[in-house]
């Protein structure tokens, strides 16, 4: 007898739709930090500039006859966040299709919309309060290496603290109170991140004159893409592979 | 072996390994486009830092480290 109506869709269906997802969310991303997010760059860069003018001239690097204009920048931003997105979105739609393969029922959208609130959590937020973003004049140029390897390991710290969450929802058996199995996800994700944010070195790179409210609405938007990015994410998988499950299923059973 | 077997072509081992090699190669494709987005300086794209400088803006509004 046939295990379900349906089979699993390809593994390139499911790419696709992933990287299509990605790709237009990375595009409203883009749309929502230019709007948020431009004016506070500007701002810091022109405190930038006025620094590097301010200072003797070091000949280190030049800002006068910058490779790409400020108009160029601005338009990058949407070729920066629609391809980072349609990299994330390849990168959920392989996890999905790989964690599919341990999951028993039909997928009815949700864990597309799980998985993308993993991510969220444990690519975004997580490293975020321990590295959060920083606007230009805003870091020393000289730890810029360290400060992208420890950026780059708080987000694999992230995933292991969202996986160890995931691992105490199951350790503690299904005949458990639903409150002891969330008390079980969130002490298995405190504790990795906790441990996390005391062995990772900090970076206490905020020049004093720095004005914090731009710093605070920088962060802000910049934390707000991401959340646009990984929210548009998840919501447009799901929705394509809803459709996508729904069309196969037609196909599949053509008389009833 | 039942009949299920032959209709429902679902997970065999063959099927599983080259799946996991597909989703090797795609994860490692689509690092390196993360890299080229979010990291790069020029070194890999060997387009100097233009597409470093082009993507600036995305990548301090994307939170990851820049200058
Ligand atoms: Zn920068």
């Amino acid at each position: 007898m046939p295990l379900t109506p349906t089979t699993t869709p390809p593994f390139l269906a499911v790419l696709v739709r992933g990287l299509f997802a990605g790709l237009i969310a990375g595009l409203l991303a883009g749309g929502f930090a230019y709007v948020a997010g431009e004016p506070h760059v500007e701002a810091a860069i022109a405190i930038e500039e006025a620094a590097t003018h301010a200072e003797p001239a070091t000949g280190a690097h030049d800002h006068g006859d910058a490779l790409v204009s400020r108009t160029g920048q601005r338009g990058g931003l949407f070729l920066a966040t629609g391809l980072f997105g349609a990299a994330m979105g390849g990168l959920l739609a392989t996890a999905y299709v790989l964690l599919s393969r341990r999951r028993r029922a039909e997928d009815d959208g949700r864990s597309g919309l799980l998985l993308a609130g993993a991510a969220l959590l444990g690519v975004v937020i997580v490293p975020f309060l321990k590295y959060p973003a920083n606007p230009p004049a805003v870091g020393d140029p000289a730890t810029i290496n360290q400060r992208t390897v420890t950026y780059l390991l708080m987000v694999v710290l992230g995933l292991v603290a969202v996986w160890a969450g995931s691992l105490g929802y199951r350790s503690v058996g299904a005949q458990a109170p639903p409150w002891l199995r969330a008390a079980a996800a969130v002490g298995g994700f405190l504790l990795v991140t906790a441990v996390a944010y005391v062995v990772m070195p900090s970076f206490e790179e905020v020049p004093s004159t720095f004005p914090a409210t731009l710093l605070w609405n920088f962060r802000l938007a910049s934390l707000g893409t991401q959340v646009v990015l990984w929210t548009g994410i998840g919501l447009l998988f799901a929705a394509l592979m809803h459709h996508e499950r729904r069309r196969r299923a037609a196909t599949a059973l053509p008389g009833t | 072996m039942s009949s299920s077997a032959s209709s429902q072509p679902v997970v065999h081992p063959a099927g599983s390994t080259r799946l996991l090699w597909t989703a090797l190669a795609t994860v490692v494709v689509l690092a390196l486009l993360t890299y080229l987005v979010a990291f790069d300086q020029g070194a890999v794209s060997r387009s100097g830092t233009y597409l470093h400088e082009l993507m600036h803006d995305g990548r301090h509004l994307l939170g990851v480290p820049c200058h």
